[in-house]
């Protein structure tokens, strides 16, 4: 299966601005586009990205494929067109190629506090129940790839927007029935841009473990405005 | 030249290394070094449960858990070490569960617990207990995302997407090391009192892996460099169950919700190697017998049946593997058969240390001062020929913790011993050459023809002839490294530089597992001799040592651990 792979180059050390580089391979059935990558690598080592699990749990390889933020490791050869262009995650300054500067999502990450406030643990575990824990479902599976927040115009011209990706987070520790640190968190968020988000939903359409960080922002928003946890 | 200067370094950013920061912090200052960023690291892709006789859905005791990974282990796990690890795994199941770690819940609100293999009541004697901590099928990476933030809320430094490329020595012990920093392009120089090791196992090694890209053994590398020994290396779990052509984990699970296996002639072949237990006999007997029918046929798989089980059923119990045969290979598991083969999955072996994570300088009794590992890199070792699954997330859990802990009483007692100025020139001469000379090898034609001959000839069967033709392979490749180069290929996120570096490590740690492999005439767990197809507890029953003189590999042996139970035949 004949492929033609049109992929943004980038290098600091030597490239002005982002060019384009055509690659035609010839890609088997079954592969995605990480194989596809690792390919082209094997004959031009100076192509770079991020990847390390290769089968869509580490979040490395979120990548901007025929318009879409996606995993690389993940988006299937078969079902994609004859013309495959693959650029960096928008949003993000560029480091090389395909690989983009995080440390903003990072960032605005310890600003929400990622763990969980409490004082004094009981004995044996935490006693919650399975209602309180099925809250967490939809929230803790982040893997913080940036693939929706990379998709956020908001994210993209707002400097102190903190981003889909991390109200979701922030919403997993507020939710969480061993957590006691509502108050702290409300506060934070109250500091942060979360009304600025115009409900475009590219987010929800981005993230590629089908999360809702829109939900999220809204569940904040209803927090701040009329109170309560849930 | 970017200097740096922490009393405590660790090295390696998953469960293990992030459990051993949180404890050594309060001794001392800690700074962490990650070639990735730290939640990607490998942890994250763990994903069954992770063990603990809490005994919350039936009756469990520590000491059933300890009798099963002895015998799991094939008698080779050190019995003293073993019983910490089962001992210590209650505190620390509630410990990460305090930190966070959304595991699922039980009718009454405790963490729920799941069936695993190999985990059993009363001795081995009693049915099945469920053992495996829960959160979904994402326990690793609930363990490692939890323990991330942890470290961030106590300010831990991180370097993040460094990679170690030596460890440097002064007479009195390890103090430091030379990592180079992926995004710049640069060196650093680390000065510490004291370092961990927590770098991850090496499966991959191996071309059909369920292990992610970065599993390179870099730790053992160094370690192997610097003289000192490793342990135990010739022993490697092969999973049964890979997605083929990629070897991603098809869990357990399928089988032990009534999936089955069928060969290319569509025969449940399990009936001809363990009538009784069929599918879920222990992991290396199904990896060998799926083995020994991927030969017999030639066709380079077998098949993961589901297709009798109800579309709700599998909704229910089996979503990940739905999802994954669907992304990945196209399947609709409900009308067509998954192709699996066995991958390489877990290394038993690794740097040998004591309980307290200290790295032994003879691997024996003597430690090296300043320097600890943990995790899937140190060899304890409780998983000795075999490891039980869920043992590896809290094994990683229970020793960083313990490390971590030791290294907080020893700081303040320890000074920075002196950097060693002709190591460090010698190390930045190995560096600069390879950006000097042509790149004209390809390093993933190099990478490949190591990881396909050594599941060819140190795969799960194994025999004296291939084990020796796959040592020639070995030095022939090892000859082609060293024409490697970089030249021309900018310093910036050099994806090739850090390839290139995990290379060499996987060179040396194949040739140290393939000679240890080779002179242990028997088998036991996961090392399976074809031309030595019984354990042999009269010869065998010890640990393989095996570290760099001159530039040659020699071997030693010592005793296991036996502080309980006896060996006994293992019948499944």
């Amino acid at each position: 299966m004949q492929k033609k792979f049109i992929i943004q180059r980038f290098c600091p050390e030597k490239d002005k601005i982002p060019y384009w580089q055509i690659y035609e391979i010839d890609c088997q059935e079954d592969w995605t586009v990480l194989d596809a990558l690792e390919a082209i690598r094997a004959f031009d080592p100076t192509l770079t990205y991020r990847r390390v699990c290769r089968h869509g749990v580490c979040g490395s390889c979120a990548m901007n494929i025929n318009g879409f933020n996606s995993l690389a490791c993940e988006t299937r050869i078969a079902s994609l067109p004859k013309n495959i262009k693959i650029r960096p995650l928008p949003g993000f300054p560029i480091i090389r190629d395909l690989v983009v500067d995080l440390e903003r999502l990072y960032q605005n990450y310890t600003v929400i506090k990622p763990y969980l406030i409490a004082s004094s643990p009981p004995e044996k575990e935490y006693i919650q129940s399975l209602e309180e824990r099925h809250l967490l479902d939809g929230f803790y599976e982040c893997l913080l790839c940036g693939a929706c927040t990379s998709a956020c115009p908001t994210f993209w011209v707002n400097q102190n927007f903190l981003g889909p990706g991390i109200f979701l987070q922030a919403c997993r520790f507020i939710l969480d029935s061993r957590d006691k640190g509502f108050n702290l968190r409300k506060e934070i968020l109250r500091k942060s841009d979360i009304w600025r988000c115009h409900g475009i939903l590219n987010c929800v359409e981005a993230c590629p473990k089908g999360l809702n960080p829109f939900q999220a922002i809204m569940h904040l928003r209803k927090i701040l405005l009329f109170g309560g946890k849930r | 030249m970017n200097k740096h200067q922490h009393e405590i370094l660790i090295i390696g950013a998953g469960i293990a290394g992030l459990s051993a920061a949180l404890e050594a912090c309060y001794g001392g200052e800690v700074a962490v070094i990650s070639k990735v960023f730290p939640i990607r690291s490998h942890s994250v892709a763990a994903q069954g449960g992770t063990a603990a006789a809490l005994g919350n859905m039936e009756e469990d005791h520590w000491e059933w858990h300890f009798y099963d990974t002895v015998k799991g282990s094939d008698f080779l796990g050190d019995q003293d070490a073993q019983a910490i690890f089962c001992y210590d795994a209650i505190k620390m199941a509630y410990y990460l569960e305090h930190l966070g770690v959304p595991f699922s819940r039980n009718e009454n609100g405790k963490i729920l617990q799941r069936y695993f293999g190999g985990h059993y009541s009363q001795f081995g004697q009693g049915p099945p207990v469920r053992r495996a901590c829960v959160a979904a099928d994402r326990i690793g990476q609930a363990m490692l995302h939890t323990l991330f933030g942890e470290c961030l809320r106590r300010k831990i430094k991180f370097y993040n997407e460094f990679l170690v490329t030596h460890l440097l020595f002064h007479k009195d012990g390890c103090c430091g090391c030379i990592a180079w920093d992926l995004v710049k392009g640069e060196i650093h120089i680390f000065h510490a009192k004291l370092i961990l090791l927590a770098t991850g196992g090496y499966a991959r090694l191996f071309q059909f892996s369920t292990n992610s890209a970065i599993n390179t053994g870099d730790g053992l590398g160094m370690i192997l460099n610097a003289g000192l020994p490793l342990e135990d290396l010739e022993f490697i779990q092969f999973h049964p169950t890979g997605l083929y052509p990629w070897g991603f984990l098809m869990s357990e699970a399928v089988r032990g919700e009534g999936g089955y296996l069928l060969n290319q002639a569509g025969e449940r072949f399990m009936e001809r190697y363990a009538p009784t237990k069929m599918e879920l006999a222990p992991r290396d007997v199904v990896a060998r017998a799926i083995q020994m029918e991927i030969e017999l046929s030639g066709n380079p798989y077998v098949y993961l049946d589901l297709r009798h089980l109800s579309e709700d059923f599998i909704q229910e119990r089996l979503p990940q593997v739905k999802e994954m045969a669907f992304k990945f290979a196209g399947i609709n598991i409900k009308k067509e058969l998954i192709p699996v083969a066995p991958a390489a999955h877990y290394t038993m072996g690794g740097i040998p240390v004591n309980i307290d994570g200290e790295v032994l300088a003879d691997g024996k009794k003597e430690a090296m001062p300043g320097l600890f590992a943990a995790g899937e890199c140190a060899c304890i070792s409780i998983h000795g020929a075999n490891r039980l699954g869920t043992n590896s997330t809290m094994e990683c859990a229970v020793f960083g913790h313990r490390a971590g802990k030791k290294m907080a009483s020893l700081v303040k007692k320890t000074n920075y011993l002196p950097l060693p100025k002709e190591q460090i020139s010698l190390a930045l001469e190995e560096i600069n050459h390879l950006f000097v000379q042509p790149p004209k090898i390809s390093i993933a034609e190099l990478r490949q023809q190591l990881q396909v001959s050594m599941m060819q000839n140190c795969g799960i069967l194994r025999d004296q002839s291939r084990l020796k033709k796959q040592l020639i392979i070995i030095q022939d490749l090892k000859e082609v490294y060293k024409k490697i180069g970089l030249k021309g290929i900018p310093r910036t996120f050099n994806l090739a530089f850090e390839e290139v570096w995990e290379l060499r490590n996987m060179l040396n740690i194949a040739e140290a597992v393939v000679i240890s492999a080779l002179a242990r005439e028997e088998s036991r767990g996961a090392h399976y001799r074809i031309d030595f197809p019984k354990r042999d507890d009269k010869n065998w029953l010890k640990h393989t040592l095996i570290w760099k003189k001159e530039d040659k590999l020699n071997l030693d042996y010592k005793p296991v651990v036996i502080t309980q139970f006896p060996p006994s035949e293992r019948f499944f």
